[in-house]
């Protein structure tokens, strides 16, 4: 174990990346996550890896999908409006099944937007942000230590499934400083990149395409992907409880807002009401039969984002109606206080639904 | 122990830096602590603040919306987070730029001149130290040595020099609250 330091969010993502063998960063800056290329442009050189600053979104998220092509260790990070420009490269790399890491520093939208921290890009990343039946692994970290050790997790996630694994973060993850102790990289025994397109001397040539023209060979394709989604949903839900036993009402929450909430629950527990704690960690998979366990006991449910509601669908779909699903949150860079979600608990526990 | 602070002025007073040492030291005297920033276009010129959570048990907000303490360095970050602090919290100002305290009657309240301070000790740029100094001799969240170890850890090497000074304004400001704390606690120092 390393000494603890004293990191931003920004740079426990980067530092991750490096730790975890990535040597190809892409990217164009973009607020709120600019130390991400800043650090990457520093550290980089050092390590013999490659910095390249691109001329767009779009180029840069082009370059992931050469350098998975190749077998290489990659990633791209960028916020909200950034994103969204990479989301046909994002539907290739699922299609053509390549490994990368994504990074998503979440600012308020839609649109140009703002710069504070939002969730509001919930449906982008867990519903397929661009065409196609596909699915990514999306990683919802909620701490700087997590930012560190879900990024690590990602690159592995992604050469274990061929697929590619989004990090979404905020703003405010991004920006604030914890002490984190600097992670490590497991020995996993990976498959070896057999597929990757490294020169075909002494062996059959490899082909990577999305393009597959004939319908019922595109179709098996799409069988396949959705074999390998399962698999993934069967082995990689993670998530979080707190106080979560005796409640009953149980938050849902992620990221910062889970964070958020944890105060409100301290401060609920100090006036004698059972609140707890549910906070997906993998948000694809989204863990629907943990949750739906989880809240087995519970009067209520409450979600509460950073946005106007996306999450709350999929505890709705976790819950099948059989409790009240409420809903708290904020949205365009606004963050719910710790007040404010008290409020909220008061005002359902008091009017009983 | 549980603080949660907002420190507060225009960008280039050393805002950030103020939260960052106190933040490091915190770390290093075993306290679970986060440190949130303003960032944007009210850091380029505008006011800046930073948000420091320092606990003995878990941080679970980063974002102090009920600051047990406010160190505010000009008049429009006080008049922004006066309302936010806490009752029987505390509000560190700097009466160099603000002339008119404060309007809390449940609060307590210390002005420190730091400009003035910190240009008897040759650099104002060490008036957000006189601030420092003086919210540590009040609120005594960590020991003033381990502020100076976080120095060495925060700053760059190339302006350890400045480390002395800078010194020299916290212990400024922990003697003028130290006097201010053995009056009446309501009266300002100036």
């Amino acid at each position: 174990m390393g000494e603890k330091v004293l990191m931003k969010g920004n740079e426990a993502i980067a530092e991750a990346a490096i730790l975890a063998g990535c040597r190809y960063f892409f990217g164009y800056p973009i607020t709120p996550q600019n130390e991400i290329p800043e650090y990457m442009s520093r550290r980089m050189p050092e390590v013999g890896g490659v910095f390249l600053q691109a001329e767009s979104e779009v180029a840069g998220s082009n370059m992931v999908y050469g350098a998975a092509c190749a077998g290489a260790r990659v990633m791209t990070t960028s916020s909200s409006p950034g994103i969204s420009l990479m989301q046909e490269a994002i539907s290739y790399m699922a299609g053509a099944e390549l490994p990368c890491v994504l990074v998503n520093i979440v600012r308020g939208g839609p649109g140009l937007g703002g710069i504070q921290g939002s969730q509001a890009d919930y449906f982008q990343a867990t519903k397929g942000g661009g065409h196609g039946d596909y699915k990514l692994i999306v990683l919802a970290p909620a701490s700087v230590q997590e930012l560190m050790d879900l990024t690590i997790t990602a690159f592995d996630l992604a050469d274990v499934y061929r697929n590619p694994v989004m990090i979404l973060g905020d703003a405010i993850l991004g920006q604030m400083m914890e002490p984190v102790i600097p992670g490590k990289r497991e020995d996993l025994d990976l498959p070896p990149k057999t597929w990757a397109t490294t020169g075909a001397k002494n062996r059959p040539k490899n082909v990577i395409t999305s393009l597959i023209l004939d319908p019922a060979k595109l179709e098996q394709h799409n069988l396949n992907l959705k074999e390998k989604y399962e698999k993934i949903a069967r082995n990689e839900v993670r998530y979080r409880t707190y106080m979560a036993e005796d409640s009953e009402t149980l938050i849902v929450a992620y990221g910062t807002c889970a964070r958020i909430a944890q105060a409100a629950i301290d401060m609920a527990r100090e006036r004698g009401l059972r609140v707890g704690l549910f906070r997906p960690i993998t948000l694809w998979p989204f863990p629907y039969d943990a949750l739906r366990q989880t809240a087995e006991d519970s009067l209520r449910v409450l979600t509460v984002e950073m946005s106007l509601g996306q999450m709350v669908e999929d505890v709705r779909l976790a819950i099948l109606g059989t409790k009240p699903v409420h809903f708290y949150g904020r949205t365009g860079g606004m963050t719910p206080t710790p007040r404010e979600i008290l409020n909220e608990i008061e005002r359902i526990v008091e009017e009983g639904i | 122990m549980h603080e949660e602070a907002i420190f507060a002025g225009f960008g280039g007073q050393g805002i950030m830096l103020m939260g960052q040492l106190l933040t490091y030291a915190g770390m290093m005297e075993g306290a679970n602590v986060s440190w949130m920033p303003s960032y944007g276009p009210e850091m380029r010129g505008g006011t800046a603040n930073c948000q420091v959570v320092i606990s003995s048990k878990g941080v679970s907000s980063p974002l102090v919306t009920e600051p047990l303490s406010l160190v505010a360095l000009n008049k429009p970050s006080l008049h922004k987070f006066a309302p936010w602090v806490a009752r029987e919290g505390l509000i560190v100002y700097n009466s160099s730029l603000i002339e008119a305290p404060p309007e809390r009657r449940d609060v307590r309240i210390l002005g420190v001149p730091c400009n003035e301070v910190a240009n008897e000790l040759g650099d104002l740029r060490t008036a957000n130290m006189v601030a420092l100094g003086a919210y540590l001799a009040i609120t005594k969240v960590v020991s003033f040595e381990t502020v100076l170890d976080a120095m060495k850890m925060v700053l760059p090497e190339r302006r350890h020099n400045l480390i002395p000074l800078n010194r020299q304004a916290l212990s400024r400001g922990m003697e003028i609250a130290s006097l201010w704390h053995s009056q009446d606690p309501g009266r300002e120092i100036s």
